[in-house]
């Protein structure tokens, strides 16, 4: 049986669709109405609450914390300033991706980091020695996504009033303990939409005062709880990768073909290679310029085409209407036509009016502005449509990243 | 001098669109706008401190994705959020609700006819397949029927075999929709009036015509080719209101290098010789540019702007026949809190789509009789919004802005058009009066209110007689005939000035596509 997280008596009396799924053995909101639609809008329009707490979470103290997480991620931790958050993943000894998560600065000595897979015992293995107490906190905090354009405000109005200032003017990847109510919290700007929002973090007792205090807050901005349908969609327009589905993690690799470089999966940016030793760190400035590498790519799919296609039949397009995952055949479209890798999760954004994939190609075809050809099932017939190699994120509105400079609300 | 290619008159979404096209085709541009503020009728402005109202146009439907892929409008600020339902309140208490989830509308019509609700999907499914056979004719260009050109010939092939392609039910389907009136091809369905008055509204909607009036069903097909995503929910709000896309357009166009220039006003184009050269502003400035293009509604393009001893008189005696006789009006609120209807009390999902006051056909035929004899309805028809419970930048926290469209209000005011201006607040209190029998707490709620008859829209927005869609969408007045037959591809009489607005093919909405098609039929006959 699944866990209820500990939002549950609230996100339980919401889901009247009955949609749940289960998250890292938890009970999780599919979507809580009839279907995600609304959902999604209140991500990319107003603001969305989304429950986070499955994501497991491990606490680091002590004066090696910094040490350890450098030591074990491919990020120079160190360097990482008090009231910052990074993104960061962390490679077997081969260089090979184990997870991706966030590492936030809480104090000097303080950290925490998040992980999709449980992964607190790989950072306990290699703190032997260190001066740093590791804390398993997945089972003891509860974290709320509060995301979209209105979420600035709905955070601010949630917080006790002597956080209002300091909330607006938190930048992109910032971090600052709070207040609400009687209890504690910390707010990060992070988020998995690639829009404007914030993460908030509290002990599980104090869930429940969470969700009703970003409620209330929220209700003058159409703010609405949205589940993992909805999240999937934002998710791809972004063009952020997730662990099990677009890429798999070293750990669960049947076969060496299925481990990937965090160059491949494209988290290169996040390795830092010129510092002190970490795991994996030889192999990785080996693999780093291996030409038989693969890349993960955003891809746009050509949407007249895919009319043709179907039109050819009699048919109106058809799209699924929530996000894809699997693997599709990604084709070569110049020469001889061979297959050069694989989609792995897709949407159509009703937001670009583009339809969208994620995939992992040859490095070869992953140039920008690469034409690439990508399987579609058209009336039970397997067929091709062009796909070009395009940027991630899809979507990038400038809100994502900037901060109001008086303090104003924008 | 500073010199441009191509100058457009008036920076509605249309202008905009075309300007946008021109410019990233590396034409130098310049965008003339009358008003402070670029848009046209698709407009956002804060009337009343802190609440916006898309002062005209309210919901987008037809915006060609295509353009919106084109012109990056994303990336320019341009969202759309799809309406929730089709809500219907009823003086009896009792109500309909239409939803995207087609169990919940089945189950909403069953409690005024199960044999609705059981073929209520099958209309849909068949609306949408004749409308799929409709869509390539709004995206490209009317073909000209009375031209030997291969192409032009082409193109009314392609037309005739969309049509001779049809399955035999279908046929007579679309036979019906060009001839019948709404109601009447309705009754072919359904049978229940509440069903039946909220749909037919969409056959009349800006048209001067009652929905017993034959040629009106053709116009129920439109909604079925709005596009958000092939959803049948087709209808959006734009974030920020409508002003939201033709802000996104304006600075797409920017961005490939177009000028804008608002409070500009053109007093009148200028004719050499037969050639259009350019433009005198309203202050008096000249300024040349080889080609001018009209985003204005072909009555103010060349009666006003050109004048008709510069025309031919064919083309002038068709243009006098092209009907306008705007229909409808509008009356924005700024509201103090959520209205509560009387037969679904409460803020719910309900209130997020669209609400037709549209008990009954009779009501809606009566509403339509006394237009028919210069009255504006004493119980109009109202196509109410109110897109801050979606878009919360809208209005402060907790208040909300009110969106009502309002038909009949006839240009034509017993007495003459401007009569108006004295019977404006009548007209706004008749609205009042109406939406207080269906929301009882109306009066007290009301912050603010602005009303915009015909006659307004005429003179703010440039709108003739006050038609929101630049001439009448209906079946005589649309492809190869819009606005004039034989002008019908965005060129005119005048050598270098062309049309782009929603006077031409393939009409009024905010749909983008005649300036988009005006655009590349300018580039393709090397025009410019």
């Amino acid at each position: 049986m699944p866990l209820p997280s500990p939002f549950h008596p609230r996100t339980a009396d919401l889901c009247t669709s009955l949609a749940w799924k289960t998250w890292a053995g938890y009970f999780a909101v599919e979507h809580y109405g009839t279907c995600h639609e609304r959902e999604y809008y209140a991500i990319r329009h107003a603001a969305a609450m989304i429950d986070v707490t499955p994501l497991y979470k491990i606490d680091l103290r002590g004066p090696d914390a910094a040490r350890l997480l450098a030591r074990v991620t491919v990020r120079d931790i160190t360097k990482l300033a008090v009231g910052r958050c990074t993104y960061l993943c962390w490679c077997d000894d081969d260089g090979m991706l184990l997870d991706d998560g966030t590492v936030t600065r809480l104090s000097d000595e303080h950290f925490r980091l998040t992980a999709a897979e449980p992964y607190f015992h790989w950072f306990e293995t290699h703190a032997a020695g260190m001066e740093v107490e590791l804390r398993d906190t997945s089972a003891e905090l509860a974290s709320l996504a509060v995301q979209g354009p209105r979420s600035r405000e709905v955070v601010a109005a949630a917080l006790a009033p002597e956080f209002h200032a300091e909330l607006r003017s938190l930048p992109f990847f910032g971090a600052m303990p709070a207040r609400i109510r009687d209890f504690d919290c910390v707010v990060t700007r992070t988020g998995y939409t690639g829009d404007l929002g914030y993460e908030l973090w509290c002990a599980n007792e104090s869930a429940l005062g969470l969700w009703d205090a970003v409620d209330i807050a929220g209700y003058a901005h159409g703010l609405l709880p949205a589940g993992l349908s909805a999240l999937d969609v934002a998710r791809v327009e972004a063009g952020f990768i997730l662990a099990g589905v677009d890429y798999s993690s070293a750990r669960d690799a049947a076969i060496p073909s299925q481990k990937n470089t965090p160059f491949e999966i494209g988290l290169g940016w996040t390795v830092e290679l010129e510092r002190d030793a970490f795991i994996g760190q030889r192999a990785l400035i080996e693999r780093k310029g291996d030409p038989a590498a693969r890349r993960t790519v955003g891809l746009v799919l050509d949407w007249t085409e895919l009319e043709h296609l179907y039109e050819a039949e009699g048919l109106p397009p058809e799209l699924p209407s929530t996000a894809w995952r699997g693997g599709v055949p990604v084709y070569s479209k110049t020469g001889r036509v061979r297959q050069v890798g694989r989609a792995t999760s897709g949407v159509w954004s009703p937001t670009l009016k583009q339809n969208l994939a994620l995939g992992l190609v040859e490095k070869a075809s992953a140039k920008l502005g690469t034409q690439l050809e990508m399987e579609v099932l058209v009336e039970y017939q397997r067929k091709r449509v062009s796909a070009t190699v395009s940027k991630r994120p899809f979507f990038d509105p400038a809100r994502k990243r900037s901060t109001p400079q008086n303090g104003s609300l924008v | 001098m500073k010199s441009y290619d191509a100058i457009i008159v008036g920076g509605g979404h249309n202008g905009l669109v075309c300007a946008a096209y021109l410019a990233k085709a590396g034409r130098k541009v310049l965008v003339l706008e009358k008003r402070h503020v670029v848009g046209g009728a698709a407009v956002s402005e804060e009337i009343f401190p802190g609440f916006t109202y898309s002062v005209c146009s309210y919901v987008v439907s037809l915006l060609r994705p295509w353009i919106i892929r084109d012109l990056n409008l994303v990336e320019h600020g341009y969202q759309t959020i799809p309406l929730e339902c089709s809500f219907s309140p009823y003086p009896d208490g009792r109500s309909l609700c239409r939803w995207s989830d087609a169990d919940e509308t089945r189950r909403e019509i069953s409690r005024f006819s199960t044999r609705d609700a059981e073929i209520y999907g099958t209309y849909g499914a068949t609306m949408a397949r004749l409308a799929a056979f409709a869509k390539p004719i709004i995206d490209s260009p009317a073909p000209n029927p009375a031209s030997l050109k291969p192409r032009e010939l082409f193109e009314m092939l392609k037309l005739g075999k969309n049509l001779r392609d049809l399955p035999a039910d279908l046929l007579e389907q679309e036979l019906g929709l060009m001839t019948m009136s709404a109601v009447d091809f309705l009754d072919a369905w359904f049978e229940s009036d509440q069903l039946k008055a909220p749909m037919a509204c969409s056959g009349i909607i800006g048209t001067f015509q009652g929905v017993r009036s034959p040629g009106t069903a053709y116009v129920l097909l439109h909604h079925y080719m709005g596009e958000i995503d092939g959803a049948f929910r087709s209808w959006g709000f734009a974030r920020g209101g409508t002003g939201g896309v033709s802000n996104a357009i304006a600075s797409s166009a920017q961005s490939f290098g177009a000028e804008i220039r608002t409070s500009a006003g053109v007093e009148q184009m200028i004719v050499e010789r037969g050639k259009c050269r350019g433009v005198v502003l309203q202050d008096g400035e000249e300024i040349r540019a080889s080609t001018v293009v009209s985003g204005l509604d072909p009555r103010l393009t060349f009666m006003r702007l050109v004048g008709e001893e510069y025309l031919p008189t064919e083309f002038v005696s068709e243009l006098k026949r092209f009907r306008f006789r705007g229909s409808s009006g509008k009356v924005n609120l700024a509201l103090d809190r959520i209205p509560e209807f009387a037969c679904r009390p409460g803020d719910s999902a309900h209130l997020r789509g669209d609400i037709a006051i549209a008990p009954s056909i009779e009501y809606l035929e009566r509403a339509y009789d006394e237009a028919k004899y210069g009255k504006f309805s004493r119980r109009p028809y109202i196509n109410v919004v109110i897109p801050s419970l979606v878009d919360s930048t809208l209005a402060p926290p907790g208040k909300h802005i009110m969106s009502c469209f309002v038909q009949y209000a006839p240009y034509d005011l017993e007495g003459g058009a401007d009569k108006w201006p004295e019977q404006r607040e009548a007209f706004g209190d008749t609205v009042i009066d109406t939406l207080e029998e269906y929301i009882p707490d109306i009066r007290e709620i009301i912050l603010h209110r602005q009303v915009l008859t015909p006659w307004d829209l005429e003179q703010e927005f440039g709108l003739t007689e006050g038609n929101i869609f630049h001439g009448e969408l209906s079946l005589e007045q649309l492809a190869f005939l819009r606005p004039v037959s034989g002008w019908a591809q965005y060129k005119t009489p005048i050598h270098s000035l062309w049309m782009c607005g929603s006077g031409t093919h393939p009409g009024g909405g905010i749909m983008g596509a005649p300036g988009a098609l005006a655009a590349s039929a300018m580039l393709e006959s090397g025009a410019l």
